[in-house]
Order: C-alpha cells, then sequence, then structure tokens
C-alpha cells in the first residue's frame, strides 16, 4: 500500500488537517509502513465471518422523553472562541462537502 | 511525613478511620511527596492542592461531627487529564485543549468524589491518550521513576509514575491498547483494565469508543480492587454502560487459586518477548502451579492480527472523535479567511504528530473504496479474536501472558518508528477488542533491575476470578514497589513494603 | 426559455424526494434538553448536543416510536435490528463534525404511499424511513444576508440535536404537480400521526428535490439535480417545473446537465448553483459505537400499529361519505388537520355543511392570517356547533357570527360567553319589543293590511323589519306573536 502524496493531500482535506509540504511527505512514508503492515487482516477473516462493532452485546439502550436541565447561555458560550450577541462566530463558510 | 506516602490506600483509611492521622494530613504529605519529586518525574500537568486540602478539611470536619463519609475518605489519587473535571483544566495534554475548562464532570469523577477519594492532581498523559510512553505530551514526558532516562509506558504514563513514585497510592488511568496495564508493568504497579462497560465513559473524553476503558491503578491488588469498586457500576448516561450489578471484588481476594484453570497464552510467549521477561513471567505461572492452579498451554490463532485490526479500528474511530475539535465551540482557535481555512489551521496547530498519524490513518481506512477491505475487515478479525477467548475459556478460568514484550525503554528509542512502538502493545491489544477484562501484576525485576509485569486475563464480568489469582501471586512473590537502582528516583524514607 | 413547453414534452422526468420532518419530541435525540422554537440562542444547549469533549447520547425512546408509527403507516417493514451509524463532514453547525443518522441498518424499509392525483392515485415507492438529528442554525453576516458573499457566521445549536426523520422515496414521481401532491399527503399523514407539527416554511418539514431527465421512453437514467430550499408546497411545484424545464432546455441544445446542488430562489422563480458535486462527498460512515441497537420487541410495534390513527385517504372517504362533503372540502379539512374539529362540531350537532364552511373559510382564514397552525386554532367542535346554532336559530347573523367567531379565535370564550359580553343576546322582553312591532306595522302598512286580510305569508315583511330595527337581537317567535295579537290573527 503506497499513498501518494496526493492521497494525503485529499484525506488531509477531508480531515481538516493543515499540513507542511514535510509533514505531507513524511506522513506519506509513515502511513504506507502502518498501512503496510496493517493489510494483514484482508488475509484471514472472510466475508461470512460477521463484523463486530460493539464486544459487549447489548440493545435498546432508550431515554424516556423527559426534559432535563440545559446549561446556561453564558455557560456554553463561556467556553466559546469567539461569541457575538449570544451566538458562536465564525469566519464566512465557504458551501463545499 | 514519608511514613505516610509509603502506606497504601488500605492503610491510610485504617489510620484515619482510627484517628490516628488526619486526612488533611494524608493530602498534604502527598502533595509535599509531588512538589519534592515531580520535578524529576513530571507525572502531573497540574496539581490540585488547594481543592484537595479543601476535600480533606471537610472530611475531617464531618468525622469530627459524627457525619458518614465515603468509602476512600482521604485517599490521594492521581487523575488522567482526560476525565472531565468541571471548571478545572482538562488538556488531554493537547495543546488543542490547552486551558480547556469543561462544563461538567465525568461520572468517574462524581463517583470519586461521592467515595471522598481525593484528586490531588491532573496526570500526564500521551496526546489525547494515543502512545505508550507518554512521549506524545504536548506539554513534556513523564519519567519512569525506577529510571529516569527511561518512559513509563503509556498512554497513563503519568497514573503509574505518580502511585510508583509514592505521589498517592492509587491513579486512575485508561486503557484502548493497554494504556493503564503496560505503564502498570514498566513502573512496577497493579494496573487493571475491567470489562467494556463496567465504568461508565461519560465525561471520558474518546479517543476509540468501542475500546476505551477507564482502570484502577495501585501498589496492590486490594488497592486496584477498592478503586474499582468505587468507580464501576451502571450509568444511565452511558449507552453502553453494563446493566450488571459489580460484584464485591475485595471479598474474595483471599480466596487462594488452589484448583483454579490458568492458561499460558502460547502466541505471546514466543519472539519479541525479552529474555528477561520470559524468565520472570515463567517463574511467575511456575509459582501460581506451586499454589494449586492447574497450568496449561493455549492457542489464541488470530491474536497475532490483533495489532492490525486495532491499528484500523482505533485510528477511524478516533479520527471521527477528534473531529469536534475545530475551534468553533471550545479549545485553541487559529485565524482563517473561511470556516474551513480556520478549522484546517486549528487542527493542525493544536495536533501533535502522533494525533495527526492517527487522524489521517483512520480517515484513509474509512473513506470510500477502503471501508470494506481496512474498517470492515479489522472489525471481523475482532469477531475470530472473541471466538479464540470463548474457546480458551471453556478449559480455562483465567489466561497469562507478559504484559509488555519488554520492560521500560529510554525515552525516544522508539518515538522514530510509530510501527515498532505500535507493536509494544500486542499483548494488552486483544483484550480491548474483545472487551475482557486483564490486569497486570508486578512480577519481578529483569537483570537491568526494571519491573516486569504479568498480564491475567479473563471472561467478560470475570473481574472477580482475576483478581483472586493476582492477590495470591501478589501474596507469594512480595514484590517491593519502591522504586531503586542507580537511576531511581530517591524513595521517600521509612517507605513500607509489605 | 421560450422553447420550455415543447421541449419539455420530449423527455421525462424523473423525481425522487427527501423529506425531513423535526419530530415534536418534548426532548432532544440524544439528550435531555427540551425542544423549544425561539428560546433564547444557545439556550437549550448541553454537553452532549454540544459535542463537549468526553459528552455521550442517549436515544430518545419517544422519538423512536415516532419513527416506528410512520414506518407502519407508509407500509414499510420495521427492521428486527437498526444502528445508528455517523455521518463525517465538517459544518460549523454541526457540533460533532459528524452527524448522528442510519446507513445500512435504517429502522423502516420499503413501504409506498398512495398519492391522490388529479389523474388518479399514483403508488409511489418509499426506500427507506431513517432517524438522525438536526443541526444548527448559521446566520450568515453580511449585506447579501445570503451564504454567498457573506462576511461571517453566527451559530446558535438549539435545533442541534432535535430528532429528525428522514422520508427517502423512490424516483417514481413524473412532475412538479405530482411532487407536490406526494408532499402534501406526507405532511397530512405525519399531521395525523401527531409526530409532528410539519410546517413548511416554518421548517419543521423540508424538501429537497433530486431531478433528472431522460427523452420518453428511455430507462436509463439522467445526471441527477439537487434542488433545495422549497418551503410550500407551491415553491416545491414551482421550482421542480423549472428545473424540468431548466434541463429540458440544455438538453435540447445539447449541452450538459451538471451533477449538482442548486438553490431555489422563491422570488426570482429560479435556480442557481449552490455547490457542484465533482469533489464527491465522502462520508466516512461507520457504526457509532456509542449506541447501541436498536431492536424492537415485535410486542412493541404491535402495539404501535394497533395505536394508529386513521389515515387521511379513510378520513377523507369518510367525511365524504357519512357528512355529504365534496372532495375538495374533505381534502380541505383533512390536509389542514381540521377533520376532528370537524366531526366533534357535527356531534355536538351542527349541520355537516355548515361546519365545513365556517371551518375551510372562517377559520383556515383566521389561522392564515395570525399564522397559527390550524389543529392549534383555538376552536373545540362543540363550540363550532354553538356558533352555528346561533345562526341557525336566528339569534346571529352571519356577519355578528363571523365578528363572535373572532372574539372565540382570540380567547374571549364560547360563542355564547362572547354574545353575551358583547350584549348581542335576543331581546325576549314583550314590553321593549312592543314598540318596535308597533313601529313596523306602522312602516309596513302594506304588509299589515294584507295578513289582515289573511295573508299570513305577508308577516315576514314586519317580522324582518322588528329583527332589523333591533339589529337581529329581537326573539323571532315572540315577534312573530306579537304581531298577531296586534293584527287580530291569532
Ligand atoms: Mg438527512
Ligand atoms: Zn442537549
Amino acid at each position: 500500500m503506497d499513498l501518494s502524496t496526493h492521497d494525503v493531500r485529499h484525506v488531509a482535506r477531508l480531515a481538516r488537517l493543515a499540513l507542511t509540504d514535510a509533514e505531507t511527505r513524511t506522513l506519506g512514508d509513515e502511513l504506507s509502513t502502518i498501512l503496510g503492515y496493517a493489510e494483514q487482516v484482508r488475509e484471514v477473516a472472510t466475508e461470512e465471518v460477521a463484523p463486530t462493532s460493539h464486544a459487549y452485546p447489548l440493545r435498546n439502550v432508550l431515554r424516556a422523553d423527559e426534559p432535563g436541565p440545559s446549561l446556561a447561555p453564558h455557560e456554553s458560550l463561556g467556553t466559546a472562541p469567539e461569541a457575538e450577541d449570544g451566538r458562536f462566530r465564525v469566519p464566512r463558510i465557504v458551501e463545499q462537502a | 511525613m514519608d511514613a505516610l506516602v509509603g502506606r497504601d490506600a488500605l492503610a491510610l483509611r485504617r489510620l484515619m478511620e482510627a484517628g490516628e492521622v488526619s486526612a488533611v494530613e494524608v493530602v498534604r504529605a502527598h502533595l509535599e511527596r509531588i512538589h519534592h519529586t515531580d520535578g524529576r518525574v513530571h507525572a502531573f500537568l497540574r496539581t490540585l492542592d488547594r481543592l484537595a486540602l479543601a476535600h480533606a478539611a471537610d472530611i475531617d470536619r464531618r468525622r469530627a461531627e459524627g457525619q458518614p463519609v465515603g468509602a476512600l475518605a482521604g485517599v490521594p489519587v492521581a487523575l488522567k487529564d482526560i476525565l472531565c473535571t468541571a471548571g478545572v483544566e482538562t488538556t488531554c495534554a493537547s495543546r488543542i485543549l490547552e486551558a480547556f475548562r469543561p462544563p461538567y464532570d465525568a461520572t468517574v469523577v462524581r463517583r470519586l468524589r461521592a467515595a471522598d477519594a481525593i484528586v490531588v492532581g491532573k496526570a500526564n498523559m500521551d496526546e489525547f491518550a494515543m502512545g505508550s510512553s507518554t512521549e506524545n505530551s504536548a506539554f513534556g514526558p513523564t519519567r519512569n521513576p525506577w529510571d529516569l532516562d527511561r518512559v513509563p509506558g503509556g498512554s497513563s504514563g503519568g497514573s503509574a509514575a505518580a502511585v510508583a513514585a509514592f505521589d498517592a497510592p492509587l491513579g486512575i488511568g485508561t486503557d484502548t491498547g493497554g494504556s493503564v496495564r503496560q505503564p502498570a508493568a514498566l513502573c512496577g504497579v497493579v494496573g487493571l483494565k475491567p470489562t467494556y462497560g463496567r465504568v461508565s465513559r461519560y465525561g471520558l473524553v474518546a479517543f476509540a469508543s468501542s475500546l476505551d476503558q477507564v482502570g484502577p491503578l495501585a501498589r496492590t491488588v486490594t488497592d486496584a480492587a477498592l478503586l474499582l469498586e468505587v468507580v464501576a457500576g451502571h450509568d444511565p448516561a452511558d449507552s453502553t454502560s453494563l446493566p450488571e450489578a459489580v460484584p464485591d471484588l475485595v471479598a474474595g481476594l483471599q480466596d487462594g487459586v488452589d484448583g483454579l484453570r490458568v492458561g499460558v497464552v502460547a502466541e505471546l510467549m514466543g519472539e519479541g518477548v525479552s529474555e528477561g521477561v520470559r524468565a520472570r513471567v515463567g517463574e511467575a505461572i511456575a509459582r501460581l502451579e506451586k499454589l494449586g492452579a492447574q497450568v496449561s498451554e493455549v492457542s489464541l490463532p488470530h491474536i497475532s492480527y490483533g495489532v492490525s485490526a486495532y491499528y484500523l479500528i482505533a485510528p477511524s474511530e478516533c479520527s471521527s472523535n477528534l473531529a469536534r475539535y475545530d475551534g468553533v465551540r471550545y479549545g485553541l482557535r487559529l485565524g482563517g479567511q473561511t470556516a474551513e481555512a480556520m478549522m484546517a489551521a486549528t487542527r493542525g496547530a493544536g495536533f501533535g504528530p502522533e494525533v495527526k498519524r492517527r487522524i489521517m490513518l483512520g480517515a484513509y481506512a474509512l473513506s470510500a473504496g477502503y471501508y470494506d477491505a481496512y474498517y470492515a475487515q479489522a472489525q471481523r478479525v475482532r469477531t475470530l479474536i472473541i471466538a479464540d477467548f470463548e474457546r480458551a475459556y471453556r478449559d480455562c478460568d483465567v489466561l497469562v501472558s507478559p504484559t509488555s514484550p519488554t520492560t521500560a525503554f529510554r525515552l525516544g528509542e522508539r518515538i522514530a518508528d510509530p510501527l515498532a512502538m505500535y507493536l509494544s502493545d500486542v499483548c494488552t491489544i486483544p483484550s480491548n477488542l474483545a472487551g475482557a477484562p486483564a490486569l497486570s501484576l508486578p512480577v519481578g525485576l529483569d537483570d537491568a533491575g526494571l519491573p516486569v509485569g504479568l498480564q491475567v486475563m479473563a471472561p467478560l464480568l470475570g473481574e472477580a476470578t482475576m483478581l483472586r489469582a493476582a492477590r495470591a501471586l501478589e501474596a507469594d512473590l512480595g514484590f517491593d514497589p519502591t522504586p531503586r537502582g542507580p537511576n531511581a528516583l530517591t524513595a521517600p524514607r521509612e517507605a513500607t513494603p509489605r | 426559455m421560450t422553447t420550455t413547453v415543447e421541449q419539455a414534452s420530449r423527455y421525462e422526468a424523473v423525481i425522487g424526494l427527501e423529506v425531513h420532518v423535526e419530530l415534536a419530541t418534548r426532548t432532544k435525540m440524544f439528550c435531555a434538553c427540551a425542544v423549544e422554537v425561539g428560546a433564547e440562542p444557545n439556550s437549550r444547549t448541553c454537553p452532549v448536543c454540544m459535542g463537549q469533549p468526553g459528552s455521550l447520547p442517549v436515544a430518545n425512546r419517544t422519538a423512536v416510536e415516532y419513527a416506528i408509527r410512520l414506518g407502519l403507516a407508509l407500509g414499510c417493514r420495521i427492521a428486527p435490528v437498526s444502528q445508528f451509524h455517523r455521518k463525517n463532514y465538517f459544518y460549523p453547525d454541526m457540533p460533532k463534525n459528524y452527524q448522528i443518522s442510519q446507513y445500512d441498518a435504517p429502522i423502516c424499509v420499503g413501504g409506498s404511499l398512495e398519492v391522490p392525483t388529479d389523474a388518479g392515485v399514483r403508488h409511489i415507492g418509499i426506500t427507506r424511513v431513517h432517524m438522525e438529528e438536526d443541526t444548527g442554525k448559521t446566520v450568515h453576516v453580511g449585506e447579501s444576508g445570503r451564504i454567498h458573499g457573506a462576511d461571517y457566521a453566527l451559530v446558535d445549536y438549539n435545533r442541534a440535536g432535535i430528532p429528525l426523520l428522514e422520508v427517502v422515496s423512490e424516483p417514481d414521481l413524473r412532475s412538479g404537480e405530482e411532487a407536490r401532491a406526494y408532499l402534501a399527503e406526507l405532511r397530512a399523514i405525519v399531521l395525523a400521526l401527531g409526530i409532528s407539527d410539519a410546517r413548511l416554511e416554518a421548517g419543521s418539514m423540508r424538501c429537497d428535490a433530486n431531478v433528472s431527465l431522460r427523452p420518453v421512453g428511455h430507462t436509463v437514467y439522467g445526471t441527477r439535480v439537487e434542488v433545495k430550499n422549497m418551503n410550500s408546497l407551491r415553491s416545491l411545484g414551482r421550482a421542480i417545473d423549472h428545473e424540468i424545464a431548466r434541463q429540458a432546455d440544455l438538453l435540447a441544445a445539447g449541452e450538459p446537465v451538471v451533477h449538482e446542488t442548486r438553490h431555489w430562489d422563491e422570488d426570482a422563480g429560479v435556480t442557481s448553483t449552490l455547490r457542484t458535486k465533482e469533489e464527491v462527498f465522502d462520508y466516512r460512515y461507520f457504526p457509532d459505537p456509542d449506541l447501541v441497537p436498536v431492536a424492537p420487541e415485535p410486542s412493541w410495534v404491535d402495539d404501535i400499529r394497533a395505536g394508529l390513527p386513521e389515515l387521511p385517504a379513510v378520513t377523507r372517504a369518510r367525511l365524504a361519505e357519512l357528512h355529504g362533503l365534496g372532495a375538495a372540502q374533505a381534502r380541505l379539512l383533512v390536509d389542514a388537520g381540521l377533520a376532528a374539529t370537524f366531526e366533534a362540531a357535527v356531534r355536538a350537532g351542527a349541520a355537516p355543511g355548515e361546519a365545513a364552511n365556517w371551518l375551510g373559510n372562517e377559520v383556515l382564514g383566521w389561522c392564515a392570517e395570525h399564522d397559527v397552525d390550524p389543529p392549534g386554532a383555538p376552536l373545540s367542535g362543540p363550540e363550532l356547533a354553538e356558533l352555528v346554532a346561533l345562526v341557525t336559530d336566528g339569534t346571529l347573523s352571519t356577519k355578528l357570527a363571523r365578528t363572535v367567531l373572532t372574539d372565540v379565535l382570540g380567547g374571549k370564550g364560547s360563542p355564547r360567553q362572547v354574545v353575551a359580553a358583547r350584549g348581542l343576546e335576543q331581546i325576549s322582553d314583550r314590553d321593549a319589543l312592543a314598540g318596535l312591532v308597533d313601529a313596523a306595522i306602522a312602516e309596513q302598512a302594506a304588509a299589515a293590511q294584507r295578513v289582515r286580510e289573511g295573508n299570513a305569508k305577508a308577516i315576514g315583511a314586519l317580522v324582518g323589519a322588528v329583527m332589523r330595527a333591533s339589529q337581529g337581537k329581537a326573539n323571532p317567535q315572540l315577534v312573530n306573536e306579537l304581531l298577531r295579537q296586534r293584527l287580530g290573527t291569532s
């Protein structure tokens, strides 16, 4: 498994990570090595083996629809890097996935 | 005072109950010990002197007034900085959460307070619990009290080192792939990962949600059991919290191992395991047999794939769990012309190299076209490993192996080689994948005078059996947890080994 | 687009709708924050719906029940085991930067909706109904006020985490009108089930349309365009017809249709590019490890099925047959969610035609004027019956009755209470009426004479005169009696 610089840039974009060119290069090599090793998983399990996403088999953990306390706005906004009239402020949003 | 910091939690509790010493004295003694040693060890990111002493004074007042106090009243605890403490910095050893003050307490923290245990400080760790050496802390590494040039293991290296350094008798860590057990082994203390869901994850900052579990660290098996009893239990705020009641874990501790069926995992005794580790683990197993256990060798054919599966599953979940750190609602925020640019800049500057590596790994493994080859396939391997364990437990009550293939390594020794670092989790990862409980017990020193840990594993909900086996071995071996050796941290005077 | 009409006729439109329904639960999908419209910004948030580090979701049982209700109403199969997944993408209004949704294990699968159209009933396939959480609300600040050309944005997370059902249709719709009818029928069902107030203009029901064209007779799908921002039934129909015409003109001109998302501008009546999709979305779905599977016990599903209310199609039919309403009138009442009020009024003795008229005209008019959701209109069936009775027994003229109704809807009490309060009650006092009666006899001398001569019918003019003089307050029976006495015919 070899990741091209283009692959790394694409994934970094998906993950919203600004990388330096040096980081992009080293990550390309490191991820290739690690994935090369991790690829072992392809050898073993066959289609008929069901994937396990939860190690402990629980079902139907549901809450009653009863309101509880919310945080006060000043508590929610208390951790905000930037806020304006009771809302969280962010730079302009440019539509794109 | 040093006599006090030498004591384990049970002993301190007795002294305070007998009125021979106050909670304030106990807490002050440990805070002094921390301030005396932490310049060299750096087990803590911050101590909570004022809060801790106030809580201790309140306990002493209540005792004086004959009011009830909790099960761990006045006993100091080192809390990994990945558990949320309301109004108190919780950084996960990351720049992106530097100075972050959560608006709420983790369930574990509420349970500790309800038991009147006293959090003396927030312990250092690998950033967001990603690492096996605590070198990935954004605020500097923690050092191993047994050899200050070596790592304490990780990611709960701060909590383990604090317990080993006699800064506190108890520590709280989290274990996603061995992060409680491996540092326990490297620091010569007891570390336990409970059954997945035994301890609430509410307020535990997520790394890999399907694997994360909070666990106790202590210098004795009994203390570890006491602490687990306090933090374990159902929590309606965590959908994955077990409904099962927590059994009395201390009651049966002394029942011994006569007739206990112990399986030695063949795949984990082979190459890659250092001489010293193999020797001490072998001797410990022999002692178990002497004590009446029926020892046999078992094979878990798929666990050699554990590391591969783990390094696909954990990064995948991590890439999603860490998406929320974007500079909008809390934490670090860098500038940017657009929201997207701001987020990318913030994350690029706020996360360290290992965290970025895992986010990238996970985003890639989950991305279109690779999901089935990587994530889904890893989840299938998980199923096979669970089946291996189930087969083994038809003939065994517990399984044993080394906790770590090697003893503590030098700072910087593996940092340049991520894969080598990942492989040091080979023995501990399978229990996380299976959701099963496991602990590490110190069983001696290798030729370099560094602690060796024996891992005891049990089936789901099997904590009591596991602890009983560990306690029997502990009593027989009489391991002294006091760090010693040419480059070790100086022990507190009159430290009192059992 | 002059050639539009005939161009369009050469192509067949293939339309599928994705409808999001905001559930009327008391709390959010995964936390106990109260759902409350118009609350102070960020005042209905907690660590869970703010995606605070360490917080964890726990699913709302009522939201799951509502999902099953809708699934059963649409004839879906309720999955024995369904799972929540994470849909990963970054957007400031999404606190965790992933949306908890359902991917390959939705709770309801494969149903269909019978849509009444002018061309008869059309069966539109329902691919799936799944549960997910809503996002926060973003205000784009800047002269444009819209996302393009904004300077910065402000986010309110009160809406983040409110439960949504996403209803995905098969691409079975063929025109704007069919899409409109489909959405109207789905909305009527949601209202009947009582799981949402389903207000398109308020955003508690939202609809995206996937539109593609193909030459008539072909089976291969054309390039799909997603159209967003239609916030009324009417604008859905308009937007789709416009998009069909736009694509038809492109195809006719031999130009390619671009795979993109377009934004409907209601005022301009056009769609414009919102974002192109050449960079394909990569949501990296995977099962949410924080949430365990939902496996509804069959007994629970049976109870929900047993508790399902009558569905709109049935109600309409009954209103038509049982109460003799016209199809249009029945649809008007049912789709507005006023069927219950109507039938209560009829049970309380109101003439069906009268009750239907008052609801269909006056009440709906008042609701539109005051931006009130019709089912929430403060008028009970018995109150409506009371009003109708007051008119039929002559106590109130239709004109006065309208005033009374406005007061009733304004919460000023029952019709009789309003009549009393406004002093509109009948005059039944003989002395008080005597004067008016004499005045009427004097005024209508000719009519009076004819009555004396035995023409009973002629008395009507005299009664009318008295009623007019009393602004309709005089008791008609009593007036009759007094007139006959005076004119010696009793
Ligand atoms: Mg959706
Ligand atoms: Zn909330």
